[in-house]
């Protein structure tokens, strides 16, 4: 790798604008995102966090703006989808495993079927990513046997199994129970000092603080505030981050 | 009663045709069943491309295929093709009938469970590079087997039944054999039989499905 890599932007988001009907959800966002960072986005809900995430891998197609994607504008004509999908991961709130599959087939159907790779290169590949979330000993069991966590930490594993240049994670501890939400965000930790770049929509501030590189706060559909996590925190410049926070934190 | 319904001498006559009227119920049995789903499913995934017009006609059709009788349907054509120039036989009519009856309840079975597979499996599975096709074969589909597979058995249990229709357009299966052999020897014997050998091969079919079914419920 070379060192350029390390501050060069994978995402650039610009103006973006999406609408449903006559609801404008994102009325213009500008965000980009550097290799290797980790990037947070807070904001109550219905305000678009979700949407903007799945923007970027076009599971919603913005009405306005542009995004791009390792310099490509994603929404070009001649893009394939299926083929950027492959580059960016996406880890859902409801874990969305598939349940009528084991672990490990729940890891290596994209790599199959969608990237072309034999089936012991797969499950090789398959084991390799379910170790590195910790539950490689669960790879035959089914999403149904499994936690919360560790459905969670599967899903991680199906979307890192793919090798994707940026994961995007839609709250993804939102529906663990508590204990179990510990689990999931070490599976993070590790991932952010092995290097991928993350933008992760979550309300688990206590750990945005001790690992996010920023913080982005959404309200209405815009960018309120963003920056480090200690001045998002610690000295919120706009009224409405402050307002946010207090809410949030006296819950 | 006795020598009406269950004369042991008619009995012996009669059986080799029932015998043989059995292989055609049987024959076009499974004719129809893997034709009819095989079609149902074709539909249903034609049916999830989202494409207004194929769809409207889609429903239009399936529609008319439910709701007119099989027997209607199995009449109207054998007398009526011959008038535009085709000339089937009447196994041929009744596989083709009762295949488009099948596939007609078929398509609304699969439909139906399609659409009750979370929408966010489709997201999980496009998000990882699949195409909408393969999203649905390999994802999607799997699991809306699962839901429909008991209304399918019991369809076709039921179509398979109804392969007896096939008798008013004298195709010699077991019921046609029967009501032959009825008015032959003026006696009812022969439909004693004929019920004897519908329980033959509907009963294993029956203990089949339900074995099918438990086989495929989840594993939790």
């Amino acid at each position: 790798m070379q060192l350029t890599h390390l501050s060069r932007t994978i995402l650039e988001i610009e103006g973006l604008r999406k609408s449903f009907g006559d609801a404008e959800v994102l009325k213009g966002v500008d965000l980009s995102v550097t290799v290797e960072e980790l990037v947070f986005i807070i904001g109550p809900s219905g305000s678009g966090k979700s949407t903007l995430l799945r923007c970027c891998n076009r599971l919603e197609d913005a009405s306005g703006g542009t995004i791009r994607f390792d310099g490509g504008d994603i929404s070009a004509p001649g893009v394939d989808v299926n083929e950027l999908r492959r580059h960016i991961g996406m880890v859902f709130q409801s874990f969305n495993l598939y349940p009528h599959l084991s672990a490990l087939a729940n890891v290596t159907l994209a790599l199959q079927k969608a990237a072309g790779q034999s089936k012991d290169e797969a499950e090789e590949r398959g084991r390799a990513v379910l170790d590195r979330v910790g539950l490689l000993e669960k790879a035959g069991a089914y999403p149904g046997e499994l936690s919360g966590g560790q459905q969670q930490r599967v899903a991680i594993a199906r979307a890192l199994a793919l090798e994707p240049r940026i994961l995007l994670m839609d709250e993804p501890t939102s529906a663990l129970d508590p204990e179990l939400v510990g689990s999931v965000l070490n599976v993070i930790r590790e991932l952010k000092a092995s290097g991928m770049t993350m933008v992760v929509v979550s309300h688990e501030m206590q750990f945005a603080r001790e690992a996010a590189d920023r913080v982005v706060f959404i309200d209405h559909g815009e960018i309120v505030e963003e920056g480090p996590p200690d001045k998002i925190f610690g000295a919120p410049e706009r009224e409405r981050t402050r307002a946010f926070l207090q809410r949030i934190l006296k819950a | 009663m006795i020598d009406s319904f269950f004369n042991p001498q008619i009995m012996r006559q009669v059986l080799p045709s029932i015998i043989d009227g059995m292989l055609i119920t049987v024959a076009l049995s499974i004719l129809v069943i893997l034709s009819g789903t095989a079609l149902g499913l074709g539909l249903a995934t034609v049916r999830t491309l989202q494409n207004k017009p194929t769809n409207l006609l889609i429903v239009f059709v399936v529609d008319v295929f439910r709701a007119i009788p099989p027997l209607v349907i199995l009449i109207v054509a054998f007398f009526a093709l011959p008038y535009v120039g085709i000339q089937l036989s009447g196994f041929v009519v009744a596989w083709l009938c009762l295949s488009l009856v099948l596939a007609a309840f078929c398509e609304e079975i699969f439909w139906a469970s399609i659409l009750s597979v979370h929408k966010g499996q489709w997201e999980a599975a496009r998000s990882t590079g699949f195409t909408f096709l393969q999203t649905l074969r390999y994802v999607v589909l799997p699991q809306a087997m699962r839901l429909a597979l008991p209304p399918l058995t019991n369809r076709a249990i039921a179509i398979g039944k109804s392969t007896a229709l096939a008798s008013v357009v004298a195709v010699p299966e077991i019921l046609n054999q029967a009501t032959s052999a009825q008015a032959q020897f003026a006696n009812s014997t022969p439909l004693t039989l004929a019920a004897l050998a519908y329980l033959a091969i509907f009963i294993p079919l029956v203990v089949l499905s339900r074995r099918i079914e438990s086989r495929f419920m989840w594993k939790h």
